[in-house]
């Protein structure tokens, strides 16, 4: 079972403030190259900033609570607020929203579960809510690009997939090769990340554990651990959302309810 | 004259697209044999087609296939029964024999890939070719020999040749006119080409805004047109 050394970090505000050079130097780029993302920068750095210490406090009275009820009402409003998010970038699928609460639901549900059962976290705030957290932002990513790419393909395809329905095939067979496609595609990010971590990127925890001074090797398997987590969490999350989401595609009788030009 | 038996009755059929009525309140008759649909683009002879196997379903009004509603037919049978050519081709990925194999299936059949596509016009050599790799033309024959695979009793056409050549045009239609003889199958033919109509078929739908505006045998209605 994984355990918290001692390790200790301060940060204070004044360090916080010194890495706004960093983002003064993104407005200075963009502002000479004109690419107009000044406020979107700007944006992005407040809305971090609010965010952040709103989710720190957060956090901190859940773990001084040290409540399992609090863990799973922060868990299930990330669900939610996820699945608002993912349905943004799922627009040409009709009724996301539902196939989208499922997936990140039982993802996250099921990922948790199993780290517990497996042994590998306690069942405390203290490991439940980062892993939890983690897990539904990435459920959420895969999600969100797997039913952008399942909406671009049945609409894209449709041809294709009347063709296929003209044949006296089910939906679900006339579905099957866009299916693939879209879980390939909300899935092959993480793998490539996987394949690639500690060659080309530090992934966040490692570099989060290094610089709180704990050891490398705890750090490195910390980080395999979630990594490999994550692995089972976005796929579970693309299959769930896009097995919901195609049937919203076809009528019971196995009609396009959006058939192609003629 | 002998009447041939009635293969499909549309009665009061109205269909809207996008809430622009594209049929409306269209009745016609299509009896076995060959029959062409034949209208300007827009006046929704393809839409017609797809209501004959389900493919989609008419919001008012009855479509029926052989004296039953087709609504009360299980869409996937019919649809084996009552195959559709689309007008632009679209294979699966794979080769051609792959195409034919999943047609075959879906009806429970095995598939005798040489004698399909002899049927189509194609030789042999094409069951190992790439679907993707064909000319347009190759492409529809392939598609009408993934068709043929169902062994259908009627076959939809939505402008088999719009995409083709002059020549190609000729080829298909005299393939169309030999499978006619070959398997004794019903052909319903969309067309905007009135002349096509007269070389392809024995009765003739014209339709305009949505609506059946004449049908008859076609020798008559174009005799008529011609006169």
């Amino acid at each position: 079972m994984v355990t918290m050394a001692s390790v200790g970090i301060d940060v204070t505000l004044t360090e916080v403030a010194a890495s706004l050079a960093l983002v003064a130097l993104a407005i200075a780029v963009s502002i000479w190259r004109r690419s107009d993302l000044e406020k979107d920068i700007a944006i992005a750095v407040l809305r971090s900033f609010i965010q952040l210490s709103a989710i720190g406090y957060v956090i901190q009275a859940i773990f001084d609570e040290d409540s399992i009820a609090l863990v799973i009402g922060l868990l299930t409003v990330m669900v939610v607020f996820g699945a608002f998010t993912a349905r943004r970038r799922a627009k040409r699928v009709p009724n996301a929203l539902w196939p989208l609460l499922a997936a990140l639901g039982v993802a996250g549900a099921t990922t948790l579960a199993l780290v517990v059962a497996l042994g590998v976290f306690e069942p405390t705030p203290r490991y439940l809510v980062p892993v939890g957290g983690m897990v539904i932002g990435n459920a959420m990513t895969s999600a969100a690009v797997a039913l952008n790419r399942l909406g671009d393909e049945m609409t894209d395809r449709a041809r294709e997939i009347e063709a296929t329905l003209a044949l006296g095939a089910t939906a679900t067979v006339a579905a099957a090769p866009s299916l693939r496609r879209s879980l390939r595609s909300g899935t092959i990010s993480v793998i490539d990340q996987t394949k690639t971590t500690g060659l080309i990127f530090f992934p966040g925890t490692m570099v989060g554990m290094l610089l709180a001074g704990a050891d490398p090797t705890d750090a490195v398997r910390l980080q395999m651990i979630l990594l490999w987590v994550l692995l089972g969490a976005v796929a579970l999350s693309a299959l769930i959302s896009t097995t919901l989401a195609y049937r919203n595609f076809f009528t019971p009788a196995h009609q396009l309810r959006e058939p192609p030009e003629p | 004259m002998h009447v041939a038996e009635t293969a499909f009755e549309l009665e009061q059929v109205s269909l809207s697209r996008a809430g622009e009525p594209v049929l409306r309140e269209l009745s016609a008759r299509i009896p076995a044999g060959a029959t062409c649909v034949a209208g300007p683009s827009g006046s929704g002879k393809s839409t017609l087609l797809r209501l004959l196997d389900r493919l989609s379903d008419a919001e008012a009004g009855t479509v029926r296939y052989r004296g039953a509603d087709v609504r009360d037919r299980d869409p996937l049978e019919l649809r084996r029964e009552v195959v559709l050519v689309p007008q632009l081709p679209a294979l699966l990925e794979g080769t051609v024999e792959d195409n034919l194999r999943f047609a075959a299936e879906l009806a429970g059949r095995e598939p005798d890939p040489a004698r399909l596509l002899d049927l189509a016009g194609l030789d042999a050599s094409f069951a190992a070719r790439d679907g993707s790799k064909l000319s347009v033309g190759e492409q529809q024959r392939a598609m009408l020999a993934r068709a043929l695979a169902l062994e259908p009793r009627v076959l939809l056409l939505d402008e088999p040749t719009s995409a083709l050549d002059p020549e190609t045009t000729g080829a298909i239609e005299e393939t169309m006119l030999e499978l006619r003889e070959r398997l004794r199958i019903d052909l319903v033919w969309v067309t905007h080409d009135l002349a096509q109509a007269g070389r392809m078929s024995e009765w003739l739908v014209r339709i305009e805004a949505g609506r059946a505006v004449e049908q008859g045998p076609t020798a008559e209605l174009l005799g008529a047109v011609a006169g």
